[in-house]
């Protein structure tokens, strides 16, 4: 047996492989063998950390000390100091007191301290490409713990007594949704798993994907003895090359193990799990549109009922869950739905995975307690906004989400509270927004996603949405009238009410909620025809200081349309009439004179 | 994949490779590894010891390298920390004396007391 003295992990996720982790692991490889460190020191590619914002990132064993935003020149240096010599590269170390902290190992980090990893546990740690691995790590053991100590009947049981809900979106009993398709009497039924993660700024799926792909194969079978099905569904959209090949990897691992495949651990239960992907449509991530798609036919939604656990793929009983879902599940039944039970609020159990993205510090991936405060997420571990600003609004739940403002930042973060708000739990998406953003514009950003991923079939959603666009694009162009509000609410609720699947029902949250906490905002567009963040275009205009400028000129080179005029010692002047607001001498102004009039 | 029994050997034998991720509760072996460290022989004596924990399938032990305590003329220094947080250390290492530390210091829990600088310092 081969036993290194050190492990270096490099993130092989999405996020980090676009900031060049792949070209940092074959530097490694190349410094080591330099070095003559081959044969102690191993190099493993492992899941997403989290911390996107400060990727690439990299953990060396057994200090378990985290470096951050590697560039490939900074190899050399942990090769020769680090692992050849034992000296700890301080200045990429993750954390703010870097001067002392010899040991700044993950949980140390304001990042990770307040994270309770269970979907993620494995992310990070593991090589996902590695099947002996995930085994190490307690991996297909609640497998073989259902399949011969457990009936069908206890399983569905435990999924039910843990509290689990749906994580992608809806929130729905997963205990009661395993148990409707267990009792479904049919010759055939069918696991799904929905991998097709579409909300903008979502990807808590693609990490699990990517990080611990096993762990979802190992649920689904579990899924597939529970109700009684041998046939699984990975629906995994095209767009995550990397998550599909490893995808593709674990099952033919897990196969040749006879973890999938015909009598697995010696028992008459057979299962097989195969992909299929999805060409990018957001609806096909409502289950009938993606169960359609399964079939080979165009993604369109169906009237429910029947439900899925009914009449699913090729109208046989299906079982439909999430990623993340799944990714709880190997868990539950190891530890026991009490211990999970036991963790979060009174409705909301476990924990959640939250893809924190805009206007935040620490761009990434956090799993919480449920019942975590957004105060929590966005200052504790999201590490604030930048550059000073003020906290405004988080969006959750992308397109079919809404806003909680500032004065709710309290809020601890569980379905229902975020329902009362008039927001949802969605599949993870946490948009932070600061002070400069303009909430008309966002709701009319997300309100344009729905209209370009509407699939048509039903007219509230395709006729109604487009409408509700067409009244903010006259908003935010300084057209509107008060009117218009009363109009985009009626609109908006009878689309509601009307439309076929989820897409088109929750549509207009994004505009419904920003109505809800920024009617200012929405006056102010429409009666003073003013945008107070300074966003929409039309309703300012770019101004210079004469006190401030200083006749550099700078600002007029960087004009695009050459709308600047002055000359030296005399202060510069823009030409409302020709600029097209692109905000390039704003940006470009090294004395700050240039301003938005609002 | 045909039993329970089957799994867990795997698991465990993976568990022995990667322990290293994982919180180690054996000894750990720490190679003084600054320059002087270096010249007197340091690395053919973590080497050793690197291979005699493999050879001896001792996977909760790690070794580490740290820099220079200042008794260069003793170096190669190997600080052993046993699980209990004591610390022995030895000095004017070589790789013989390495896989005997193994066996007796690391397996047996018997410190090789002439190798270690108390012993050195009383000459």
């Amino acid at each position: 047996m081969q036993i290194y003295r050190a492990h270096i992990l490099v993130c092989g996720g999405t996020g980090c492989v676009s900031s060049n982790s792949e070209r940092i692991m074959s530097e490694f490889e190349a410094q080591l063998n330099n070095n003559n460190l081959q044969s102690e020191v191993k190099v493993v590619k492992t899941g997403c950390f989290g911390l996107c914002a400060k990727g690439p990132i990299i953990i060396v064993y057994p200090e378990g000390c985290m470096y951050t935003m590697v560039k490939v020149e900074d190899i050399k240096e942990i090769v020769e100091e680090h692992l050849l010599k034992g000296r700890i590269v301080k200045r990429l170390l993750e954390g703010s007191d870097k001067d002392q902290n010899e040991d700044a190992s993950l949980d140390s980090t304001e990042f990770f301290k307040k994270q309770m990893r269970i979907a993620l546990r494995n992310c990070g740690v593991i090589n996902p490409e590695v099947i002996e691995e995930y085994i190490a790590f307690d991996g297909y053991k609640a497998l073989a713990k259902v399949l011969t100590e457990m009936t069908p009947e206890e399983v569905v049981n435990t999924v039910k007594s843990s509290g689990l809900r749906g994580r992608g979106g809806g929130g729905f009993p997963t205990g009661t949704k395993w148990d409707f398709t267990a009792k479904a009497k049919d010759d055939q039924k069918y696991v799904a798993c929905n991998a097709d993660e579409g909300d903008p700024g979502a990807f808590m799926d693609r990490s699990v994907l990517e990080g611990d792909p096993h762990s979802l194969l190992e649920a689904m079978a579990i899924a597939g003895y529970a109700i009684g099905a041998n046939q699984g569904y990975i629906y995994v959209r095209a767009e995550y090359p990397i998550a599909v090949k490893r995808l593709n990897i674990a099952i033919s691992q897990a196969r040749e193990y006879g973890l999938l495949g015909k009598n697995i651990f010696g028992t008459d239960f057979s299962f097989d799990i195969e992909i299929r992907l999805g060409a990018g449509a957001f609806v096909c991530g409502e289950e009938t549109a993606l169960l359609t798609s399964i079939e080979g036919r165009r993604g369109e939604p169906r009237p429910r009922p029947p439900f899925p656990a009914i009449k699913g793929l090729w109208n046989k009983p299906t079982l439909l869950n999430n990623v993340e879902t799944y990714a709880n599940i190997p868990q539950i039944i190891l530890k026991g739905a009490e211990w999970f039970a036991g963790i979060g609020t009174e409705k909301s159990k476990g924990t959640k995975v939250f893809a924190v993205g805009g206007n935040i510090n620490n761009t990434g991936l956090v799993e919480v307690p449920m019942g975590t405060t957004l105060k929590e997420v966005v200052y504790d571990i999201g590490g604030g906004i930048p550059n000073g600003k003020k906290f405004k609004a988080a969006q959750t739940g992308g397109p079919s989400g809404g806003c909680i403002p500032a004065s709710h930042i309290d809020t601890p973060i569980e379905y229902d509270t975020l329902i009362q708000l008039g927001s949802m739990m969605g599949s993870g998406g946490l948009i932070v927004m600061d002070e400069d953003t303009c909430m008309v514009d966002i709701a009319k950003f997300f309100l344009e996603f729905t209209v370009d991923e509407s699939c048509g079939k039903c007219p509230p959603c395709r006729i109604g949405t487009k409408r509700m666009l067409e009244i903010l694009e006259r908003i935010t162009e300084g057209k509107g009238c008060e009117e218009d509000l009363t109009k985009l609410e009626i609109l908006a609720k009878n689309i509601k009410a009307a439309a076929l699947c989820g897409l088109g029902q929750t549509a207009p949250n994004p505009v419904l909620s920003t109505m809800k906490y920024f009617k200012d905002e929405y006056l102010a567009h429409v009666n003073d025809k003013k945008c107070p963040a300074g966003v929409c275009k039309s309703m300012m205009q770019y101004v210079i200081s004469a006190e401030r400028c200083k006749s550099c000129g700078i600002c007029a080179k960087a004009c695009p349309v050459g709308c600047i005029s002055g000359e030296k010692k005399v202060p510069y002047v823009i030409d409302n009439d020709k600029c097209v607001k692109c905000g390039a001498c704003m940006e470009k102004c090294p004395f700050k004179a240039v301003f938005k009039n609002v | 994949m045909k039993s329970v029994a089957e799994l867990e050997e795997i698991r465990k034998k993976t568990l022995e490779k990667i322990s290293l991720r994982t919180n180690a509760d054996g000894y750990r072996v720490v190679v003084g590894m600054a320059t002087c460290g270096i010249a007197a022989g340091a690395r053919p004596v973590m080497t050793a010891f690197v291979e005699e924990l493999s050879k001896r399938n001792i996977s909760n032990s790690n070794v580490t390298m740290t820099g220079c305590i200042g008794v260069c003329r003793l170096e190669p220094v190997v600080d052993v920390i046993e699980p209990n947080g004591n610390k022995v250390t030895y000095v004017n290492m070589t790789p013989e004396k390495a896989v005997r530390v193994v066996a007796e210091h690391i397996i047996n829990g018997r410190a090789c007391l002439e190798y270690t600088i108390s012993y050195e310092d009383k000459k």
